[in-house]
Formats: structure tokens, C-alpha cells, sequence
């Protein structure tokens, strides 16, 4: 055989992993393709492109857990209603009882709905479609229940600034919480025995077992950790909308689930990507900003937006 | 003169390699109308790849196929489903939940004004099993079958596709000898009728009662196509392993290495209708065999000291202490080892690479600053590889893309790093070439060498024989028979035993 003296660039083309990286080429092409069509609307603007982090902060973060939970082969659907629920409880303990106990009151949400998701799953073995999909809607009735499906407005001026309404310095503050988590949970996947018991239990539940992963743990941990991160990403919505409603956060689970397939974890478990999953988020981000920019009315934009999607997570699971 | 038969397949000159790395080298395949020709040679010889391409689901890089006497292009499986070529797949191709005729003929239904007929594919279901003279209810549904009759299913829908050439890849594997023996009556009834059967296996006595021509590859260059007639196991050992000898099998005394410290008590085990009051123990450095028919409760067994089944009653005294171990974790701790015996559902993450696999169970030792480190993950990989001579292109390869044997080496790697002082091996060998057997049968002696001990569940007989110190019999859950090596003089002596018969 003649070796070519493009052979080595060949085999590291053959050895690219598409569904691992294809995230990546797509945010830099649709990037490239909105500045040169849409430079003109602004799209370059140094403002418009931090509003695009912004709108996807919250979405990154709850990515951020979504990615350990798929990567573990489960689901979390009920993320979206938490994140509701977490708002509207943030604000109504904030107005009564201060910062602080808001605070906490808001991330306790997200830890009962994680703990009661995550033991249904890891020790009465109930798939964890049907458990979130049922806590969905038990959320979501909550919600709306102890609100009278009513805004709650919040004047606390200091949470505001801290959760997602404010700056530090010159960074929009919902920017340096997505920065931070996104950074924690890349380390905590690549770096820690969590991380990689997760993907062991999602690639192979049988075998982890066998090797002395607490299997069952694991799982619990990872939807627990998912309601924390929705209760969370639901205060930063009450912040940046300054009060507490049950919509904060509907149909987000949709985005993300998107956003974790989109940046490269696998659906049938045993990968996850951190870092993917925020390029995965910022993508569709990107698609939203440049449909508007580019005059389509919120119905086009619905059907371009859809499109996208289905075309990106086809090419992903490209192998 | 006689007359020759003619080809059912005729390969002449395949090439191919992936990327810059050959795996068959201008190999001729042929095999006659009728006839049974077994394909031999080591895992990564290039058995698969040639079957592979003989099926369409690789291209070759070279060469020519003729099915029964015409020029073919097997461009993919459709084309070979065309052309004749039906494969009997060790994995399994049925569809669970659907019924065996509605299986045999998936995506080929029989129709009736146009819509599709179950009751006119239970007839002709049951028209082919007629021919093949065996009985499998048209319309079970599979996954109620036992996995004899999903293998009949199988080949009754390659049939179904007018298949003149059946592939069988390790077709014995999940039978019972009384199945096998069905099977090897239906391959002769299907050789009458002039299929040609290109049979995969790696048990010689298997190979010898059912095939007529034996080829065998090694390292992708065909090294032997003769009759079975004219040859003797020996040289067809020699022709797939090469030089090295196949000297494995010898038993060695190795009285000298095993101390009076008793490792692990059991004593009066139960668990389930499985296990009923089973009492052993094993010493530090000995070899302990396991042997007894499917269903005895040697698997159970070894489940149960790793706490994967729970005991109901009994105790477990590692070292001399009362231990209860009720999962995995504490089994490990407790300095116990468990290859299990399905490596690829229970022992590996196949989509996971390489080292990542290697140092799941000790990943406490591999941190720095708090974190995992990816250099000494890759250090303590690459040791573990060196160590078992595991042929993986780099550290971070999936696993799932080696060889079984090479898999296997992966397990009982893993496993030796976490430094048990037990290390319990539930059918090691299956699966594997026989140059991997051979290795794998002197890593176990050499693990009991240096102070560990060993228990060692195997089907294979030779190979029980050939590492064991002592040999204890189960039948239904319970220990038959404790023999010492030197009691059992012959294999026969030793299955006479498992049978309960002496």
C-alpha cells in the first residue's frame, strides 16, 4: 500500500468522532452565517450577543444536570414545572420571611422533587418517564394552587441583583452563575469517581453493579441533583423577572433535553458531555436570536426553530 | 474419476484491511454444494471479517465471490439475502414480542387481498419446520421459547429467504448437549437437501463430528484447507495457533503453593430454590474447580459469597471472621473478585473505552488534588495492558471493538488491580480462541502462584482439570463431591461424577 503524505490527516479525520464534535461545527457555521446575513440587525453587537447569553443562562444550568441524568440512561422531565414551583416559593418565603430562608426555601423545592423522582427511580425501580412525567404536572399543580395562579412580585432589591437581575461588574450575573456551574459540572464528569459512575451505570447497568457501583445511588443522585439545578434556574427566572410564577420555566425540559442530545451525550446513556450541552444550549440560543433578528413573527419562528432541531439532533446521532 | 461438486460460494483472492492495518491477505474460501466446512483460526484471525464480507456488511478491497457458480457483487445484506447467503446469528436477530412465523417471515409476509395473513405464515411456518423435521410451534411468541427453538426459528427464516448457504457462527453456544445433538441431526438433514453450511466454532470435538473440510486463517492468511479425514486435532491446533504449543492442557502439581490458611469458609449456603446448604472452604494459593451440570448452582454460588443474590441462610467467614456481604461493595472490600460469566452484559462497558473500563473499580487510588487524573489513569492502563498483553491499538480504544479474548483480558484485569485476596472466575474461557484459552489457563496459575486464591468455574472439563487443586462436584445446590486433583484419573471419570452416575 502507498501511503499518501495526507494519511495521517486522513486517519484523524476518520477518527473525529461526528456525534461527539459535530456541536461545535455547527455553533461556529451558524454563527458565521447570522454575522455575515445579519450583521446589518445587529447581530454582532456586543449587546445582542450577551442577551443571547442571557436568555440561555438558565437553560445551560438545568443542561448542566440534565446531562448527568441522561448520561445515566434516565430522564427528568418534570425540570420545566421545578423551576415554576421553586420561583413562586422563592418569592412568597423572600416576601415573608427574608433572604435567606427565600433562598433556601426555593432550593429545597428542587431537592424534595429531586429526592422523591430519584428514590421512585433508584429503589422502587419505576421508569423515570412516567415518575417525572407524573411529578410534572403534580408540580405544576402546586404551583398553581398555593399562588391562585397569581404572580408573585418580589421587592427584595438584593436578591434580585444576586439572582440573574444584576451585574457583576461589566458580566451580566446570570452569565457568571451559568460560567461557574457549567465549570463544575465539566470538572465533576471528567474529573471525579461521581462522573464516571454515572456513565458507567448509564452505559452499563449490569456490569457497573458488578464492578461495586451503588447503581441505585447513583441514580438517585443524579435526578436529586436535577430537581436542585431546575429549583435553582426557576430562582434565577423570579430574579431576572423580579417574582415568582408558575410559567417560569414551561416547556423548558423540551430546550434542554435538546440542548444535553445536541452537545453530544448519548440518549441510551453512558456518555455525557458538559461542555457540549452549554455549546448545545448557546445553538439554539443563536437559532431564536438570528429568527428574530431576521423579522420572522413568533409562529415562523416556531416552525424554523423545530426544523433546526430536528436536522441538528439527526446529525448528532450521526456515528 | 469422480465427479467434483460444484461451489455453493467460491471467495478467490479477498483482500481487506481497515485503515493501514490488512486483516485478510488474497484469501481463497470455498465451500461445496452440501457440504459442512468449518471456519477455524484465533479471535482476529479474520473469520468474521471474511463472513462479514461474504454477507455485504463490509465491502472487500479486492477479489471476486461467485454464489453457485455465477459472478456476484455483494455490495450489502440485501444483496446477499438475493443472492442465496443466510446467516444463523450468535446474537441473536428475532424480534421478541412477535410470534415465530410472523418472525420467519418479517418483511417477506405472505398476503391475502392484499393485507397481511398471520394464519397463511403459521402454515407456511409450519410447512418449513415439517422439512426440518423439528417442532416449534408456529405461533409461540419467541420470547417464551426457550433459546434452543430461537436458534431453529433462525434458521428456518434464513431457509424461508430460499437460503442455499447458512452461516453458523458458534451455533452451540447457549445449547444443552441434547439440543446440540438435535441441531448437529438437522444439519445433516440440511446437507441432503444441498445446502452448503460454513460452520464457526471453537470446539474441536464439535468440528470433527459435523464438518467434512476444515479452513483455517491466522493473522488474515489462510494457512489450511483440508479434509477432516486427514488431519488430526493436533495439527489443526498447530495450524491456528502456529508454533506455540498447545501444552496448556498438561496439569501441573502445584502442592507446594498452597498454605493451610483457610481464605473463605461457607458454610451451609442457601439461597433460593438454587443453593441448599452449601459448605466449602478454600486456601490461600489453591486452585479450587467447580464443576456440575447447567442448573447445579455454581453460578449461583459464586453470586451469592459476591453478595449479587442475597444467602437466606448461612454464614461466609473470610480469614477466619464472620463477614455478611450483601452487595458487590462490600464483597470488594472485603478483597473479593467476580468475573462474571457474561462478559459483555455483566463484566465491561463496551461503548466505554478501554481505560476507562480497566480502573472503574479502583478509581480512589488515581486522584490528585482531590481530582481523577488522566495521567495516571492512562499509567495504571497502559501497566494493566503490558501486564496481559491486551492487542488494543491505544489505551482509549472501546472496548467493545476487541476481540472476546482481548475483552476477556479486560475483565480479569480490572480485576487483579484491585488486588483480591479471592478471585472467583465464572467460565472464563468461553467464547475465547484457543491461543487467548492458553494464556488466560496460565495467568490463573500464576495468580494462585503469587499467594491468591482461586475459584474456577468451567464447562470445559480439560480445562478444570488442567488448573485445579481439588474439584468439588454440585448437583442441585448442593456439593456432591469434594475429590482432590489426584483422585480423578480421567475427564470421563470426572463427568461420570457430574452426572451423578459413579
Amino acid at each position: 500500500m502507498t501511503k499518501s503524505p495526507f494519511a495521517p490527516a486522513f486517519d484523524l479525520l476518520k477518527r473525529f468522532e461526528w456525534q461527539k464534535n459535530i456541536i461545535y461545527i455547527g455553533f461556529v457555521a451558524v454563527f458565521v452565517l447570522f454575522a455575515i446575513t445579519l450583521g446589518d440587525s445587529g447581530f454582532t453587537q456586543p449587546n445582542n450577543l450577551l442577551n443571547i447569553f442571557r436568555q440561555v443562562a438558565t437553560i445551560s444550568i438545568m443542561a448542566v444536570a440534565m446531562t448527568f441524568v441522561i448520561a445515566a440512561a434516565e430522564i427528568d422531565l418534570s425540570i420545566g414545572s421545578v423551576a415554576g414551583l421553586a420561583s413562586v416559593v422563592t418569592a412568597m418565603t423572600l416576601n415573608s420571611f427574608g433572604l435567606i430562608p427565600g433562598i433556601l426555601a426555593g432550593l429545597l423545592v428542587g431537592a424534595v422533587a429531586g429526592a422523591i423522582s430519584g428514590g421512585l427511580v433508584a429503589w422502587l425501580k419505576v421508569p423515570s418517564f412516567l415518575v417525572t412525567l407524573g411529578m410534572l404536572g403534580l408540580v405544576v399543580g402546586v404551583a398553581r394552587w398555593i399562588t391562585a395562579s397569581a404572580p408573585v412580585p418580589i421587592q427584595d432589591m438584593n436578591y434580585v441583583a444576586i439572582f440573574g437581575g444584576g451585574d457583576f461588574g461589566p458580566i451580566p450575573g446570570l452569565l457568571v452563575w451559568a460560567i461557574l456551574i457549567v465549570a463544575a459540572g465539566a470538572v465533576v464528569m471528567n474529573k471525579t469517581k461521581f462522573g464516571r459512575h454515572v456513565r458507567a451505570t448509564g452505559g452499563n447497568l449490569v456490569a457497573a453493579g458488578y464492578t461495586g457501583v451503588n447503581t441505585a445511588k447513583v441514580k438517585f443522585m443524579v435526578l436529586l441533583m436535577s430537581g436542585v439545578f431546575a429549583a435553582f434556574a426557576g430562582m434565577l427566572y423570579a430574579g431576572r423577572l423580579q417574582s415568582g410564577r408558575f410559567q417560569w420555566g414551561t416547556g423548558d425540559e423540551l430546550s434542554v433535553i435538546a440542548a444535553v442530545i445536541l452537545g453530544g451525550t448519548s440518549l441510551f446513556g453512558g456518555r455525557g458531555q458538559v461542555i457540549g450541552s452549554l455549546f448545545g444550549a448557546l445553538f439554539v440560543g443563536l437559532i431564536n436570536n438570528g429568527l428574530i433578528l431576521a423579522g420572522l413573527d413568533v409562529s415562523q419562528q416556531q416552525v424554523v426553530r423545530g426544523a433546526i432541531i430536528i436536522l441538528a439532533v439527526a446529525l448528532s446521532r450521526k456515528k | 474419476m469422480s465427479i467434483e461438486l460444484a461451489n455453493a460460494i467460491d471467495m478467490r483472492g479477498i483482500e481487506k484491511s481497515f485503515g493501514s492495518n490488512p486483516v485478510l491477505k488474497n484469501v481463497d474460501f470455498s465451500v461445496k454444494v452440501g457440504e459442512v466446512h468449518a471456519l477455524a483460526g484465533e479471535n482476529g484471525a479474520g473469520k468474521s471479517t471474511l463472513m462479514k464480507i461474504l454477507q455485504g456488511v463490509y465491502g472487500k478491497d479486492a477479489g471476486t465471490i461467485q454464489v453457485a457458480g455465477k459472478d456476484v457483487e455483494i455490495t450489502d445484506t440485501f444483496a446477499a439475502r438475493k443472492a442465496g447467503v443466510g446467516m444463523v446469528f450468535q446474537e441473536f436477530s428475532l424480534i421478541p414480542t412477535l410470534t415465530v412465523a410472523q418472525n420467519i417471515f418479517l418483511t417477506n409476509e405472505p398476503t391475502k387481498y392484499g393485507l397481511i395473513s398471520d394464519s397463511k405464515a403459521k402454515v407456511m411456518a409450519a410447512e418449513l419446520f415439517e422439512e426440518m423435521q423439528v417442532s416449534v410451534d408456529p405461533s409461540a411468541t419467541v420470547e417464551h421459547l426457550p433459546t434452543a427453538l430461537w436458534q431453529l426459528t433462525e434458521i428456518a427464516k434464513a431457509l424461508a429467504q430460499n437460503a442455499k448457504v447458512l452461516i453458523m457462527d458458534e451455533p452451540t453456544a447457549s445449547l444443552a448437549k441434547h439440543e446440540a445433538e438435535a441441531l448437529f441431526a438437522l444439519i445433516e438433514r440440511l446437507k441432503a437437501k444441498g445446502i452448503a453450511i460454513v460452520y464457526i466454532s471453537h470446539r474441536m470435538d464439535e468440528v470433527y463430528r459435523i464438518a467434512d473440510r476444515i479452513t483455517v486463517l491466522r493473522d488474515g492468511v489462510r494457512v489450511l484447507t483440508e479434509s477432516l479425514k486427514d488431519l488430526t486435532p493436533v495439527q489443526i491446533v498447530e495450524a491456528i495457533v502456529g508454533r506455540k504449543a498447545a501444552a496448556h492442557l498438561e496439569h501441573l502439581d502445584r502442592s507446594d503453593k498452597i498454605t493451610n490458611e483457610v481464605v473463605l469458609e461457607v458454610d451451609n449456603l442457601s439461597s433460593g430454590t438454587k443453593l441448599n446448604g452449601v459448605s466449602f472452604s478454600v486456601k490461600k494459593g489453591e486452585i479450587l474447580g467447580l464443576a456440575g451440570l447447567m442448573g447445579s448452582g455454581r453460578t449461583e454460588l459464586v453470586n451469592t459469597i459476591f453478595g449479587v443474590t442475597k444467602a437466606d441462610t448461612g454464614t461466609i467467614k473470610i480469614n477466619g471472621i464472620v463477614t455478611n456481604i450483601s452487595s458487590p461493595r462490600e464483597a470488594i472490600k472485603n478483597r473479593i473478585a467476580l468475573i462474571p460469566e457474561d462478559r459483555r452484559s455483566q463484566g465491561l462497558v463496551l461503548d466505554h473505552p478501554v481505560t476507562e473500563n480497566l480502573t472503574l473499580p479502583i478509581l480512589d487510588s488515581l486522584k490528585s488534588n482531590g481530582l481523577l487524573s488522566n495521567k495516571k489513569i492512562l499509567a495504571k492502563s497502559q501497566e494493566i495492558i503490558d501486564l496481559f498483553a491486551v492487542k488494543a491499538a491505544q489505551p482509549s480504544i472501546r472496548v467493545g471493538s476487541l476481540s472476546g479474548g482481548n475483552q476477556q483480558k479486560v475483565v480479569i484485569g480490572k480485576w487483579l488491580a484491585t488486588d483480591p485476596s479471592l478471585l472467583m472466575m465464572d467460565e472464563p474461557t468461553a467464547g475465547v480462541d484457543i491461543g487467548t484459552k492458553s494464556e488466560i489457563l496460565d495467568l490463573v496459575r500464576a495468580i494462585a502462584d503469587s499467594g491468591k486464591s482461586v475459584i474456577l468455574i468451567s464447562s470445559e472439563l480439560p480445562e478444570l482439570l488442567a488448573v485445579s487443586d481439588r474439584v468439588i462436584v454440585l448437583k442441585d445446590g448442593r456439593v456432591l463431591k469434594t475429590l482432590n486433583r489426584n483422585e480423578i484419573p480421567t475427564e470421563e471419570f470426572l463427568q461420570l461424577e457430574i452426572q451423578g452416575a459413579n
